[in-house]
């Protein structure tokens, strides 16, 4: 690992996809690191099956160029392309052993009997899954049949690894497992990877660099941590996590880059803002469910430089570890909290205050 | 109060008696073909293949039944060579005129034999050629071809196209994913397409009666014609081993589809 990586392996430049009239992929540049962890995330409809079946050679770009280790490779057809692809739905071929399948795509590479043996068994020891060769793929669970998926994509050793919402068809306890595995996985073969999903837990989780899209354009990417602390406009913040939403007009700006807004009631309310905002501008402060803090008046100092909201709790949720509070706030407006359970859970109708550090206040535009 | 008979005993009554409606004539036909007496009667007055003996030295009906077993598997081939391309066109790829292309190869299905029979016959006389063993198999062709189409496409809608990108992401060329995934699993639906054919040509009378010269006289034809001239027990004879040939091959094709298919239902 002492070469240094090629910060644009996978380089999309001006691509564009339209079907008719529906433009499915806006024009766009996405540039994918070498051996990193992309994924890419949004609701469906946001373009992002296209982007990779772009890149695999199922759909041709209507514009721009694709370029793997800096070749062009838009006219290269699919099984040229040296990619390994898993779906949502594992296609495993049916009728196939599963070492067949696993070997399936040596059969087309300049690999000897023997060797194709050793690297298939070698494959199905990295899935966890040795000595089910003789097996038939319906004789295997759907978390299993995936595992086989994925050693028959790596074993021929590809440039890049596609996924297309590879856990989606598997329960939710097994999703946890295979998450770590596919994980764990990556990073042991370094493979570049470049995963589609619309769950965010699984984007955040995962990978290296998260790209949030909808309605065929790039609303953001960057590192997970980056995405989901600093999102850049409604849609991020509301796609990814649990955020609540104020609507606010700037009052002053302060030369510690806190601004003053006020609220719909009147109110004001410390927020740091993202982006340049003049005086008097409509915006947007969102805020986290988890970056609040729920207390009696009582058990709360009022502090210099926080924010205070004062409400009712409507409705709650017990999840074991925390608690999902909806707090009535004036306006009527519920904010959604989710806090840890420190003692006992507050209960419905208890009169709360809400402290929030401005930091966590973020100003958007509309 | 508890009723005597209730509605279901009725309707599972009155289904038996359909089907004894619909299948006394064919049993019939093949317990008389075992009575050696000129004339049926029941109960039988003996037991005896002699019929069968008779009908195998009838050497116009063995021509026939060879004319008909040429003819079936010329149909089933040509149909199945017809169709199976058809069918990958319809369900894989999008070209102008499609839905109207596949309606016109299912429409045969959907209109009267004789109304067919009578069309390619003005139709053969329109190109002032005379009728032949070709024109024979072309209407056949045209018969079973709706059926191989349909079985076909049905199929394939099922076989998801992930695992044709599958095989061409993991390095098989277009033809060569074609061999090594479409075709074995869409193996089993033409072979029910062939035998579907087969069956449907070898037992088709009312299209076959405009079509066929005298050279080249299908068993249904022969059957038909010899109703005409007289009523010889040796058509009982006959009409039992198409029964149970018709019967039979699609039943052996049920079975050999379904050990095929044994392991790879998707």
């Amino acid at each position: 690992m002492t070469q240094a990586k090629d910060p644009a392996f996978v380089r999309f430049k001006g691509i564009e996809k339209r079907f008719g009239d529906l433009v499915a992929v806006q024009p766009m540049d996405l540039n994918i690191p070498e051996g990193s962890f992309v994924t890419l995330l949004g609701p469906s409809g946001c373009g992002k099956t296209t982007l990779l079946r772009m890149l695999a050679g199922l759909e041709n770009p209507t514009r721009g160029d694709i370029f793997i280790k800096g070749k062009r490779i838009n006219d290269t057809p699919i099984h040229k392309r040296n990619l390994g692809m898993i779906f949502q739905n594992y296609a495993l071929f049916p009728h196939k052993t599963i070492f067949d399948n696993v070997a399936f795509g040596l059969k087309y590479r300049d690999v000897s009997k023997t060797e194709m043996k050793e690297k298939v068994e070698k494959a199905l020891e990295t899935v966890r899954l040795p000595g089910v060769g003789n097996r038939m793929p319906s004789q295997l669970s759907g978390g299993q049949q995936q595992r086989i998926a994925l050693a028959r994509a790596i074993v021929i050793e590809p440039d890049v690894l596609l996924m297309d919402e590879p856990l989606s068809a598997l329960d939710e306890n097994l999703r946890e497992d295979m998450r770590r595995e596919i994980d764990n996985l990556q990073m042991e073969l370094g493979v570049t990877t470049i995963f589609v999903t619309h769950d965010q837990r699984e984007a955040l989780s995962m990978s290296d660099k998260v790209v949030v899209m909808k309605d065929g354009f790039i609303q953001q990417q960057g590192e997970p941590e980056e995405v989901y602390n600093n999102s850049v406009n409604h849609f991020v913040a509301d796609f990814l996590g649990h955020s609540n939403f104020l609507a606010a007009q700037v009052k002053t700006t302060r030369k510690d880059g806190i601004y003053e807004v006020a609220l719909a009631d009147g109110s004001t309310c410390l927020a740091s803002p993202v982006g340049d905002f003049e005086q008097g501008e409509k915006a947007e402060i969102v805020i986290r469910a988890q970056k609040m803090t729920l207390g009696y008046q009582k058990d709360f100092v009022q502090e210099e430089g926080m924010n205070y909201f004062y409400g009712k709790i409507k409705d709650r949720s017990y999840m074991g570890g925390e608690v999902s509070y909806f707090v009535e706030i004036a306006d009527g407006q519920l904010l959604h909290v989710i806090n840890f359970v420190k003692r006992s859970p507050y209960r419905r109708k208890d009169e709360v205050y809400i402290r929030v550090d401005p930091f966590h206040c973020r100003l958007l535009k509309q | 109060m508890k009723k005597l008979i209730s509605g279901w005993t009725l309707i599972k009554l009155y289904t038996i008696l359909v089907y004894a409606w619909m299948f006394a004539p064919i049993v019939a036909v093949v317990i008389l073909a075992f009575n050696p007496q000129q004339f049926g009667t029941f109960p039988l007055e003996g037991f005896s293949f002699k019929w069968f003996v008779k009908l195998s030295q009838n050497s116009t009906i063995m021509e026939a039944f060879q004319n008909s077993l040429v003819l079936g598997s010329l149909t089933a081939i040509f149909a199945t060579a017809i169709g199976v391309p058809a069918a990958l066109a319809f369900i894989r790829y999008e070209f102008r005129g499609k839905d109207f292309l596949n309606t016109m190869l299912i429409a045969p299905i959907m209109i009267p034999e004789v109304v067919l029979g009578v069309a390619l016959l003005l139709f053969i006389r329109w190109l002032q050629q005379p009728k032949s063993f070709a024109l024979l198999l072309i209407g056949h062709v045209v018969l079973t071809l709706p059926y191989v189409l349909l079985i076909v496409q049905a199929r394939l809608v099922g076989i998801k196209r992930e695992y044709e990108e599958a095989a061409l992401s993991l390095g098989a060329s277009p033809f060569q994913t074609f061999r090594e995934i479409t075709f074995p699993l869409l193996a089993p639906a033409i072979f029910a397409g062939m035998l579907f054919a087969f069956t449907i040509s070898f037992d088709d009378v009312t299209a076959t009666l405009f079509w066929a010269t005298a050279q080249n006289q299908t068993v249904p034809v022969k059957i038909f014609s010899m109703l005409r001239t007289s009523i010889s027990p040796e058509i009982n004879a006959l009409g039992a081993v198409m029964i149970v040939l018709t019967v039979s091959i699609p039943l052996a094709a049920g079975y050999v589809a379904r050990r095929f298919a044994r392991g790879n239902t998707p």
